[in-house]
């Protein structure tokens, strides 16, 4: 079944309109919560008056910031740690009277429906007083008064930094040393499916049933922002339409559970709107970067040092992680003797940043794959001649972070399905000399990540599995489908390992955590990894009780070795026993009944290293400031694909967004308050079918060592080179760098007119 | 607060029905939260996803942006009207194979559009495919597989 | 629910004049893609509304005997687009609507919607500049004519009175016979999107001699209101049409233009992009005259 194109299990719900997400479960009776934002972008609620609102008919209930629990709990979808040292910082409340950012989450009303709702928010009068608002890291980092949270004085949520050998030294004995700066912007995810819980009370527990990622992680979380045993809460997730990291984070689940438990554990819906689920929920951080490196006379890096620069936002969320995970980047896959690096992450009052898919390497590797072209381009060097110089073949290993390794490293392989693709020998000579306002690029840029968060944090995962009466198998786990597959890779490993078909495994869509195993979640592309391998050992153990439990039903003098196969147990090579029979023996015997079930809680210390690049040729209009992609490839070293087609899926949606991320995609933010200018899906410029090229996916498939069944970390690292490639493209195409994304004809028309190659026209009128 | 309803007499996937609707809803709720037709999904609530992409007498439209009352008398399409008795549309089953699904979200609006477009019997340049599939959004699939799947289907009809 | 304090459908024209007349408060909704987007925001929310999409005499296109083509201002985009009158004689108008948002939203937004929401970007409106369009409006009793040019008072701002409606868009003979459209609507997307800047080239050129008979550039989000590149037509006509013109016309109007600051984008960018799709969209107009589709 592994290395199969079988369809999704999930497919025909879906394409039939019968999959549940989780508006669909509960309908208009309902009372629904809304949410009262800040207006203002750093300040203190001075006064509230919330009586006009609670007097409006309809209104069930108001709350505010002086209502809730006054300890602050945090958010990410990390696993706890039971070393206080290793625990995520708690910096929110569920609603807070301390406005850190625009929109800030002060009061929330419970009505009957949503237009009184509404209604009722309009008329809460809240009194401020405001304080400077400060949006740019590198200037909240000397500190402001107040500062965004009492315990980080200087704003600066976390620095870390490491080094390896002597850059300085490296630098002097350089031939050419280049430095630079760049920056990449905030970004949001735009799952199709804004963030909505409902919630109600249950015997005394409070049951959220929310569209995320994570549910054993908000129920934990939700336990800690109330205060209350975490036994008490049950947490359910449905169909969900996307997270990409956002739904990875607790965001108003906590202050559900609050308001079910505030109105008699009626049931309680909170919807976001696509609105807040730009300013609200959490982004990508923007992350600015200063790198500098050096390199030989041949071309081969001596040093390089990073320094970076990330904004948080007004809350910690997943915090420094991801700055420190670009930090981890740095010191992977290129070889170089000397490296050093830095980074800050700094708390201002916009929107927070979180997850998002590829946690940090989109932003680094941005910054990475820029540099290398810049080097390449300073010592008259191909691009790819350059990488290929100084990139590590075979094993390597994190100096740091022990066991983080690249167990297989097919990164030359991807590079020469790439060059190939694009043809990029013939177009490099053919493109290199043009002349007028419309011109073509090659550009290039790979990357690595690593598969899972061990040795960082935690790895856990469980399984559960149980023999039917007709001699299929149920499965359940604690990780979550969102739309990547896992629910069909899962069921084709249960099938591979217990030699089964895909219909005889069935798999629980739904996770609930009164039900489902422990696991962690949706995350870190590690799911087909470390669930893999609680899904593997399950069904080892699972079929050793089935041959085991066949031992007593065959003769005794029957010593052929036993085996499972699509139905049958074989003695040697013979037909022995149905395995309908056995299932039927094992839950109605009168002497001998005890049901077959396995259940494992896996614990991985593993990690491996899944690599990549991607090739993309542009047209560039200068006079209009537009890049038009020709043709894009990504080449993804992902180890043994688990199912081909469904990998391609994710390798398209992954282009898709690195696209977006080079050409249109940021959250433009107004300086005086923080507030998102477009924070809505018409003025943030998601590409539509007609704005997408047609994507090529390649493979190289090596099998790894590491994976339960070869494989490793695919999810995610699709979105990460595209961005880098294109800048990369864009300046094969015009001579121009362009440090910071995404290429927006405003910026490219500045910069073309910067660089003099728009004319007499261009340089009087800008 | 008590409002007066109206009457809305249309037909939806075949089946008449009369409902008495609040002025202030839309279609998408109507749908939704009246007829349990759940596959008609809320995305942005101002017509700038097409997850809620349903078919009114032949064309489609955001259910989102569209009031209950302007249903009367009109014949409405929603995905639940496609297959019959489990047994799928071509393009549904294109849609399968061409591993046009993912999260399943966008799923629902984007196979409305195609089936507006394959019925009318063209055969489009891919180009004319994306630009009519364009007013619905997908942030898994990067479109290629779901343009594969309507082109997929465009040319059997023509075959056919 | 959309925020909405009364509701009544009116199935005339009449009827629709005289609840507007009843309830002076009372919005007019027609597609409703721009009306009830504003009451989801909060700047219409507990409105009332009168309902005139029931109104068929205000549907659809035809031209009359004289050559007038006459546009009921409840024709939604897509139908205009497909329109046989419209694609034989004034194709740019039909192409200009089809970039309008996306699919679903052309099936139901109206053009007279997209003219009396004033908004600077709505895409049918340059070229209704450019092909001087006159609008007929109805106040029951009688109507007023009012020039294209002279109906936007404002951002925003439209000149419509209270109890009155736009019925009719009519374009001239006169002001389409001979004439060469195109229109570029410069976006940040290619779909769902509205324009950053955009721009409707309406000439006559003698085919023959080579000479700009008569020219006509409009723009949107050039100025708070839909704008006339008048001085720019005057100092061209009658000039030969070559590059040197084409370079004349990316000039001029760079000139003439006004655009603002905004985040969306910066004068200075909209100016250069002025200048460019002005010149892009004279040529594909010179193109046509000349014989060739220019597509």
């Amino acid at each position: 079944m592994i290395g199969k194109s079988v369809p999704r299990v999930d497919a025909y719900e879906k394409v039939a309109g019968r999959a549940k997400f989780t508006d669909d479960l509960i309908l208009d009776n309902c009372l629904v919560a809304k949410i009262y934002h800040a207006a203002i972008g750093n300040g203190i609620v001075k006064s509230i008056d919330t009586s006009e609102a609670e007097a409006l008919e309809g209104v069930v209930k108001v709350v505010t910031f002086r209502d809730v629990p006054d300890h602050c709990y945090p958010t990410p979808g990390h696993p706890w740690s039971v070393e206080p040292a290793h625990q995520d910082v708690a910096d929110r409340n569920i609603l807070t009277g301390r406005i850190r950012y625009y929109g800030d989450d002060i009061a929330a009303v419970v009505a009957e429906d949503d237009v009184t709702a509404a209604r009722a928010l309009k008329l809460i009068r809240v009194e401020y007083e405001e304080y400077p608002v400060e949006i740019h890291p590198r200037k909240s980092m000397y500190g402001s008064n107040p500062p965004v949270h009492f315990d980080k004085k200087d704003n600066v949520l976390n620095r870390t930094n490491f080094f390896i050998g002597d850059v300085d030294e490296g630098l002097k004995n350089s031939a050419t040393v280049i430095r630079r700066s760049y920056k990449t912007p905030m970004v949001q995810h735009c799952h199709l499916e804004n963030p909505v819980s409902y919630a109600y009370m249950e015997k005394g527990r409070v049951v959220v049933v929310t569209s995320t990622q994570i549910p054993h992680i908000v129920r934990r979380v939700v336990g800690q922002a109330l205060g209350i045993p975490w036994g008490k809460v049950r947490v359910i997730k449905p169909y969900i339409g996307g997270g990409f990291g956002n739904k990875q984070d607790v965001l108003y689940e906590p202050l559900n559970a609050f308001l079910t438990m505030q109105v008699g554990g009626r049931p309680v819906k909170l919807e976001l709107t696509r609105e807040e689920t730009f300013c609200n929920t959490r982004t990508r951080h923007s992350i600015e970067y200063d790198l500098t490196a050096g390199v030989d006379q041949e071309g081969r890096l001596l040093a390089k040092d990073m320094k970076a620069y990330s904004n948080q936002g007004a809350y910690a969320s997943h915090g420094h992680a991801i700055a420190a995970n670009g930090l981890t980047a740095w010191r992977l896959q290129y070889a170089c003797p000397n490296i050093r690096g830095e980074a800050y992450t700094i708390y201002t009052n916009t929107p927070v940043g979180g997850a998002m898919r590829a946690y940090g390497i989109p932003e680094a590797a941005f910054a990475i794959e820029c540099l290398m072209d810049d080097i390449a381009a300073e010592i008259h060097m191909d691009p790819l001649e350059f990488r290929r110089k100084n990139l590590i073949s075979g094993y390597y290993e994190d100096a740091y972070l022990k066991p983080i390794a690249a167990n297989t490293n097919g990164i030359f392989q991807c590079l020469e399905k790439g060059e190939k693709y694009i043809r990029w020998k013939e177009k490099r000579e053919a493109y290199a000399s043009q002349t007028g306002y419309v011109r073509r690029g090659v550009g290039m840029s790979l990357f690595s990540y690593k598969t899972g968060v061990w040795p960082i944090s935690l790895e856990i995962a469980g399984a559960r599995m149980s023999l039917n009466q007709d001699g299929s198998v149920q499965l359940q786990l604690g990780a979550t489908e969102i739309g990547q597959g896992a629910d069909t890779v899962f069921t084709q490993m249960a099938a591979e390992t217990l030699h089964m078909g895909m219909d005889d495994i069935h798999i629980s869509t739904v996770q609930d955590t009164d039900v489902s195993p422990f696991d962690t979640g949706a995350y870190a592309s590690r799911q087909s990894f470390v669930t893999g391998t609680a899904v593997k050992q399950c069904a080892e153990l699972l079929l050793e009780k089935i041959l085991n439990y066949a031992k007593t039903l065959l003769p005794e003098e029957e010593t052929r070795e036993l085996s499972l196969d699509h139905g049958w147990i074989y003695a040697g090579d013979e037909q022995a026993l149905s395995l309908e029979a056995l299932a039927q023996e094992c839950y109605y015997s009168l002497t001998n009944s005890s049901v077959i079930t396995a259940e494992v809680s896996t614990q991985v210390k593993k990690n491996t290293i899944a690599t990549g690049c991607c090739f993309a040729e542009v047209e560039v209009d200068m006079k209009l400031g537009q890049i038009k992609i020709l043709d894009i490839v990504n080449v993804h070293d992902s180890g043994k694909l688990l199912n081909p087609q469904l990998a391609q899926m994710q390798v398209h949606g992954g282009m898709s967004m690195g696209m977006g991320y080079g050409l249109s995609e940021q959250i433009i933010l107004d300086e005086k308050t923080g507030r998102p200018l477009n924070g809505n899906l018409l003025d943030y410029k998601l590409m539509t079918a007609l704005d997408t090229p047609d994507l090529e996916a390649e493979f190289v498939e090596l099998e790894d060592p590491m994976g339960p069944y070869g494989n490793k970390a695919l999810g995610e690292p699709p979105a990460i080179p595209g961005a880098p490639a294109i800048r990369n493209a864009v300046l094969h195409a015009t001579g121009v760098a362009f440090n910071e994304i995404p290429l927006t004809p405003q910026r490219l028309i500045e910069g073309f007119t910067k660089a003099g190659l728009l004319g007499k026209e261009g340089e009087r009128h800008v | 607060m008590k409002r007066e309803k109206v009457l809305v007499q249309c037909t939806v996937n075949g089946k008449e029905i009369a409902e008495y609707v609040d002025p202030r809803e839309s279609l998408l709720e109507m749908l939704r939260n009246r007829l349990g037709l759940t596959s008609v999904k809320k995305g942005c609530e101002v017509g700038e996803c097409g997850a809620c992409t349903v078919i009114v007498d032949g064309e489609t439209i955001d259910s989102c942006i569209y009031l209950a009352v302007w249903a009367q008398g009109k014949h409405i399409r929603t995905l639940e009207g496609l297959e019959k008795n489990g047994e799928l549309t071509r393009i549904q089953e294109a849609f399968i194979e061409e591993g046009a699904v993912q999260c399943g979200f966008c799923t629902p609006g984007f196979i409305m559009s195609a089936v507006v477009l394959l019925e009318k019997g063209e055969v489009l340049t891919r180009e004319i495919i994306k630009k009519q599939m364009s007013g619905n959004l997908c942030r898994c699939t990067g479109y290629q597989n779901i343009i594969n799947a309507v082109e997929k289907v465009m040319k059997e009809n023509q075959r056919s | 629910m959309y925020d909405i304090e009364n509701y009544y459908n009116s199935g005339t024209i009449k009827e629709a004049v005289s609840l507007l007349k009843e309830h002076p408060d009372a919005r007019v909704i027609s597609g409703g893609s721009d009306v009830l987007i504003k009451i989801r925001e909060g700047k219409l929310a507990g409105t009332s509304l009168v309902c005139i999409r029931d109104i068929k005499e205000i549907k659809g296109v035809k031209k009359m005997d004289s050559g007038d083509i006459y546009i009921g201002a409840g024709t939604v985009f897509s139908h205009l687009t497909n329109d046989p009158v419209i694609r034989e004689n004034i194709p740019v108008l039909g192409e200009a609507a089809d970039q309008v948002g996306g699919p679903q939203i052309r099936n139901v937004g109206t053009i007279g919607g997209n003219i009396c929401n004033g908004a600077v970007s709505a895409d049918s409106v340059p070229s209704l500049f450019s092909y001087n369009a006159l609008l007929r409006t109805s106040d029951g009793a009688g109507g007023r004519t009012v020039p294209i040019r002279d109906f936007y008072l404002g951002p925003g701002r439209v000149d419509i009175q209270p109890g009155e409606i736009l019925t009719h868009i009519v374009i001239p003979e006169k002001e389409y016979r001979g004439y060469q459209g195109h229109y570029i609507k410069y976006s940040m997307r290619r779909a769902m999107d509205i324009a950053t800047l955009s721009c409707c080239v309406v000439s006559k050129i003698d085919p023959r001699k080579k000479i700009l008979e008569d020219i006509r550039i409009t723009f949107g989000v050039a100025a708070p209101v839909p704008f006339r590149c008048v001085k720019t037509e005057e100092a061209l006509k009658g000039a030969a049409v070559d590059e040197k013109l084409y370079q004349a016309v990316e000039e001029k109007v760079r000139q003439e233009i006004n655009p603002r600051n905004s985040w969306r984008a910066s004068r200075e960018f909209r100016l250069q992009i002025g200048g460019e799709i002005a010149r892009r969209a004279f040529v594909k107009t010179a193109e046509l005259a000349a014989g060739g589709d220019g597509r």
